[in-house]
């Protein structure tokens, strides 16, 4: 069968580093294609390629439609004439416009309009929406919408002009289940038109449901092509990482008799209703559940910005009442948001400061000001305590990578010393090797007899990482169990099937 | 079915309710002095907020562009100080130079703040206070500070044109003025642009994501020279307006009334971070503060007052649309608990 796509030899250095080392690729005509590999890998690279906004060095050849290409004159704008359209993570969208403009939007900048033809962008944008078939409000702002429907915006957006290829950048990372499923069917939908579908991800996720073939990238270089059927996902990790990483249940023994916390009758109108469950001393407890289970909100709840309607909480045996972050940063619990990028960290500060902005109150001196002593000691041992590998105390914590990044949040919260932990996504945007690490660090943490819950949707994580594993749904719990009890099938199927 | 899906969708408007506080002020002040509504105190607040209501407009559309503009007054000020030191020192001025020259320097002050913005790649606001101080201190040290008066007589005349002729029961005659005519005019030029011209839909795509409209391949530049020499040419044409009404130029009579006007756009609805806004509620902004101040001078009260009452006014509203905003949010992050 034909090629859509054919590159070969295809190399790139930027200032004597190869992203990508005489790679090969092919897409064929309708195929639903994945390419995976890790931060760094040379998977955004391959895509600027594709799409004209960079050219890779000499002697690469790259054929679409069977035609060779002028690769030393290749534009994005070449790329789109020919079809190719990338959708990035960030969509690229217009939040204050309505979905109707927001598809339509290229009729404007085309050559030579002046004036609006508002019939004109109307009927482009029902005519799109009609032809694959789903159902959006046109009317509506886009930004009052879920990111689901905005993509599948960005999709419509990609229909208008002549659409062959379409490369979507990590594009279930924000979705739900069904968001997910709905996703898929219009993905299909485009497959019976005759249009390739490539999805880039690092993630080991439902992507591989749906993919036909994928293509794996490791520092640089291709590693091969498989069929999803053939791939496990140890298998895959090893793939993309060339490390075999040991997937076990973790240590029991580290687990004390001693209870932290008990919740009893947790309940918030409209998140969770009737949570009950312990946390024992050196236990590594994990919350999971689809997007909308109530999972995040719970978490909230124990770390006071969500306070709770009803319910109880018992620290050490001793009830407490928590109604704001204060109240729970007295009673020891400690909580580490996803976004660590804008919630956790203040980036363009120091490493040193960002550790000891928790516990500035314990770093004064006779007069109340700042002791330097006390501040270089207890950053030297954050930064030794949680293995943060830095140039110096020094640097911004925006230099660093995505893993030392994480650390350092950690490292912040145990300068607290805290008794429970909550962890919302710890892993979530790192890639495969770096995750192990943290994961290392927080089974350390346990082993010191902190408590430590973990929010996550990743079932993988949460099965080899943890003690124990409850599952939410609807905001309710449905299931408490040992996670050495339970398989990644039966969990899998509890959260998403129930 | 029609209708009720179409008050649905306008109660859905925050400009709605702006409304509704200014229809319930004019009851009460209307209350207190029947001369508040009357079709001649209608009138009147038109033609003295038409300086207002145009330089509003512009401020609008820098807004709806991502960008801010402080240096307007300062730019209206020295289009106005050049206009009138010709019109007091040299006969051969008419109306059509009186009206040019300062539109011509409103735009070239307003295409030196784009530029600035987009080579120096500088937030807009620190340019554009910078600008301000830059524009206002040089016409300081040139004019002296000195006042300008004695315009022609076709000049103090002007004002006075205006159309549907009526007089009131004390026999004094009234119209709708040339002012709020040349106010009504660029508010309908400035919707065509916005609505129906693919500039006007760039300047709010530019303002809601300009990555995006980076990628779309919009030229930044442009739109931006466009956004700022508009505010100047809307700037050139108030500050005319201002001296029609004023018959004397001060370098110093419109400074410091930046701030009311952006507070009147923002009190319409526009955001601040850019690209939502719309003319109706800027409009309604300057009627509400119009509404508030006349009706507190017909009550006669201390104009210090009147600053308070604006501030509270502002602050007000500003928290609506923060409640409601929190409103949605917890709607949106509320889990669908089985019960």
């Amino acid at each position: 069968m034909e090629k859509f796509l054919k590159m070969k030899n295809i190399s790139k250095l930027y200032t004597g580093v190869r992203a990508l080392d005489d790679v090969s690729f092919s897409l064929d005509y309708g195929e639903i294609h994945c390419l995976v590999g890790e931060n760094g890998s040379g998977k955004s690279t391959l895509i600027k390629i594709i799409s004209g906004v960079i050219p890779p060095e000499e002697g690469a050849e790259i054929e679409i439609e069977g035609r060779p290409l002028d690769i030393s004159h290749f534009t994005s704008k070449d790329s789109i004439n020919n079809g190719v359209h990338v959708i990035y993570q960030d969509l690229s969208l217009f939040p204050n416009l309505t979905v109707r403009e927001n598809i339509s939007f290229n009729v404007h900048v085309e050559k030579g309009h002046k004036l609006v033809n508002w019939s004109n962008i109307n009927e482009i944008a029902r005519n799109v929406v009609k032809d694959i078939g789903i159902d959006l409000d046109l009317d509506r702002v886009l930004g009052t919408m879920s990111i689901a429907d905005q993509q599948l915006v960005a999709i419509c957006k990609a229909l208008i002009g002549e659409l062959k290829l379409l490369i979507m950048d990590e594009p279930t990372s924000s979705l739900t289940k069904n968001e997910v499923d709905s996703l898929f069917t219009v993905v299909k939908k485009l497959k019976k038109r005759g249009i390739t579908t490539m999805f880039v991800s690092h993630k080991l996720n439902e992507i591989l449901e749906i993919a036909e073939r994928v293509t794996v990238l490791r520092d640089g270089q291709c590693v091969g092509v498989y069929d999803p059927d053939d791939l496990s996902h140890e298998k895959l990790t090893f793939l993309m990482t060339g490390k075999k990483i040991e997937y076990t249940r973790p240590d029991e023994s580290v687990v004390k008799d001693n209870v932290l916390l008990q919740v009893k009758g947790f309940t918030k109108k409209g998140n969770f209703k009737n949570i009950d469950f312990d946390l024992r001393e050196g236990e590594i407890l994990g919350i999971t559940g689809l997007l909308g289970s109530g999972r995040t909100e719970l978490a909230l709840a124990l770390f006071g910005i969500n306070p709770a309607d009803r319910g109880e909480v018992v620290i050490n045996g001793k009830k407490v009442s928590i109604r704001s972050n204060g109240d729970a940063l007295r009673n020891g619990i400690g909580y580490v948001p996803e976004d660590r990028l804008e919630l956790g960290l203040v980036m363009p500060q120091s490493v040193g400061n960002n550790i000891t902005v928790t516990v500035l109150d314990n770093l004064l001196n006779s007069i109340n000001m700042i002791d330097k002593e006390k501040k270089r000691r207890a950053v030297e041992k954050g930064v030794a305590d949680l293995a943060i590998k830095i140039p110096s105390v020094n640097s911004a914590v925006m230099t660093l990578s995505g893993g030392n990044q994480q650390r350092v949040v950690l490292a912040k919260w145990i300068a607290t010393e805290p008794k429970i932990l909550i962890l919302d996504e710890p892993t979530v945007g790192i890639d495969v090797a770096a995750k192990s690490s943290i994961h290392e660090t927080i089974k350390q943490l346990a082993a010191r007899g902190i408590g430590i819950i973990i929010i996550s949707d990743e079932i993988h994580e949460v099965l080899y990482n943890c003690h124990r594993v409850l599952v939410m749904r609807r905001g309710r719990l449905v299931r408490d169990a040992k996670t050495r009890d339970i398989t990644e099938e039966q969990l899998f199927q509890i959260v998403n099937v129930g | 079915m029609e209708t009720k899906g179409f008050i649905n969708r306008l109660l859905k408007r925050n400009e709605i309710y702006l409304l509704f506080v200014i229809i319930g002020l004019s009851i009460m002040l209307s209350i207190v002095n029947p001369n508040f509504l009357t079709l001649e105190n209608l009138f009147d607040i038109l033609r003295s907020y038409s300086f207002m209501g145009i330089l509003a407009v512009g401020v609008l559309v820098v807004l709806l562009s991502g960008g801010i503009d402080i240096s307007f007054t300062a730019n209206a000020t020295v289009a106005q100080y050049v206009m009138a030191y010709l019109l007091v020192n040299h006969l051969k001025m008419n109306i059509f130079l009186a009206i040019l020259i300062p539109c011509v320097i409103g735009v070239a002050l307003g295409g030196i703040n784009a530029s600035l913005i987009y080579f120096l790649n500088a937030p807009p606001i620190i340019i554009t206070i910078s600008t301000l101080n830059v524009y206002f201190g040089v016409l300081q040290f040139v004019s002296g500070g000195k006042w300008l008066y004695n315009f022609p007589v076709w000049f103090r005349n002007f004002p006075k044109v205006s159309v549907i002729h009526l007089v009131n029961p004390e026999g004094i005659p009234y119209g709708l003025s040339i002012l709020t005519i040349i106010w009504i005019v660029i508010v309908v030029c400035t919707f065509f642009i916005l609505r129906y011209t693919t500039l006007g839909r760039k300047i709010y795509a530019m303002g809601g994501n300009t990555e995006a409209a980076k990628r779309s391949g919009l030229n930044v530049f442009q739109i931006q020279m466009f956004v700022y020499c508009f505010m100047g040419l809307l700037a050139g044409v108030a500050s005319i307006i201002q001296a029609l009404l004023a018959q004397t130029v001060a370098p110093n009579a419109i400074m410091g009334r930046e701030l009311e006007v952006i507070a009147a756009v923002v009190l319409g609805g526009a955001s601040l971070a850019g690209g939502s806004g719309s003319l109706v509620g800027t409009l309604l902004g300057v009627s509400l503060i119009a509404t508030i101040t006349n009706g507190l001078t017909l009550m006669r009260v201390s104009s210090y007052w009147q600053n308070v009452f604006i501030g509270l006014i502002i602050i007000i509203s500003v928290s609506i649309t923060a409640l409601q905003r929190k409103a949605v949010a917890r709607r949106v992050t509320a889990v669908d608990v089985e019960e």
